[in-house]
């Protein structure tokens, strides 16, 4: 979180906007934990991580429509979500993801 | 930033325990936040002072565990998130070792403290990661280093004049885990030693020494991924052997 935190600063004192994605539910395998984290800045640049590489993609896109509308949202991700094959997890857990703006 | 990214930036800097309780769906309230202390005392709102109340009283248990857990209150879905100090590693004897130790530590996430008696093994240019470096002999710094449950402590100097009273010091602390360098023969000179200056069994049972997983790794480089690895299993109580060897949870 520390490292996260001050990526955060540095973003904002240059004038970026940033969202920050946490993991707030898991259910089955997952790779990260409760309280994992992602911020991502109006550019698209990102530091940290809610799984092992799987949905970080889709976090992103989700987290630049966060910025732009200001508004939070609960994203689900996991096998058994229409987006399976797109952006599910591969080791079959599901995870939610809360997205807000900061 | 927004006064909730501040007040988060402050709270964190502080490194102390506190909760952030985030209304995640189910009311209009979408969002909002409230932030909890140990002691109940708390900031802003989720709208709503009863929903408050009862998610104060739910934090405060979460926090005594270091736990987040998504609940739900009827219709509003609050994720209530503990925010934990990083463990902190303190490392006897600016050694060789303790240079890759104290990298993994920082890369853990880890506040790490260097001690040592001896001015030029612990100098910035050797450790420039470290978060404090102290010139001091053991048994003199330890009752100042405000050691707690989430102390892990690591004595590396190797050297019974450095390590004895190193560890009669620390038998009256309660850190997470001690680690001690040397072999089975060095252990067992150091527990006779003392066990005669009267420290108690209970204590130098609990020391881990030979220190480290068992990895097969002889560099300092290695040994420190041992030790780091060690108090990496001891913090989740784990034993830390090949996870395609463990049982199905």
């Amino acid at each position: 979180m520390q490292e996260i935190i001050s990526d955060v600063e540095q973003w904002r004192e240059r004038g970026d906007q940033v969202a920050l994605a946490t993991v707030t539910w898991t259910s089955g395998s997952t790779p990260r934990a409760i309280g994992a984290k992602m911020a991502v800045n109006s550019r698209g640049e990102f530091v940290g991580s809610v799984s092992g590489g799987c949905v970080e993609g889709a976090v992103i896109d989700e987290a630049r429509q966060v910025i732009k509308t200001g508004k939070p949202k609960l994203v689900n991700y996991g096998i058994s979500d229409d987006m399976a094959w797109d952006v599910g997890l591969a080791c079959g857990g599901s995870i939610r993801v809360f997205i807000e703006k900061l | 930033m927004s006064d909730f990214a501040n007040r988060l930036t402050e709270n964190l800097r502080a490194e102390k325990i506190f909760a952030v309780a985030t209304c995640i769906g189910g009311n209009e309230n979408v969002g909002a936040h409230l932030f909890i202390y140990p002691d109940g005392s708390n900031e802003n709102t989720l709208g709503d002072a009863a929903l408050d109340a009862r998610v104060i009283a739910d934090a405060r248990e979460l926090l005594a565990n270091e736990r987040s857990e998504t609940r739900a209150y009827d219709d509003a879905q609050v994720f209530i998130e503990t925010y934990a100090p990083p463990p902190r590693l303190i490392i006897f004897g600016g050694v060789h070792t303790a240079i890759p130790l104290t990298h993994y530590a920082k890369i853990l996430d880890f506040r790490v403290t260097i001690v040592d008696g001896r001015s030029h093994f612990v100098t910035p240019k050797r450790f420039p990661h470290a978060d404090e470096l102290i010139v001091e002999w053991p048994d003199d710094a330890v009752p100042h280093l405000a050691i707690d449950a989430s102390t892990y402590v690591v004595i590396l100097t190797h050297d019974p004049k450095f390590d004895i009273p190193a560890l009669k010091a620390l038998s009256t602390t309660k850190p997470r885990y001690i680690g001690a360098m040397g072999s089975r023969e060095t252990r067992r000179q150091h527990m006779q030693e003392l066990r005669a200056q009267g420290v108690s069994d209970e204590f130098l049972q609990s020391v881990y020494g030979p220190v480290g997983l068992d990895l097969g790794g002889r560099s300092p480089e290695e040994m420190a991924l041992a030790i780091m690895a060690q108090i990496i299993a001891v913090r989740y109580r784990h034993d830390g052997g090949h996870l395609m060897h463990v049982a199905d949870e």
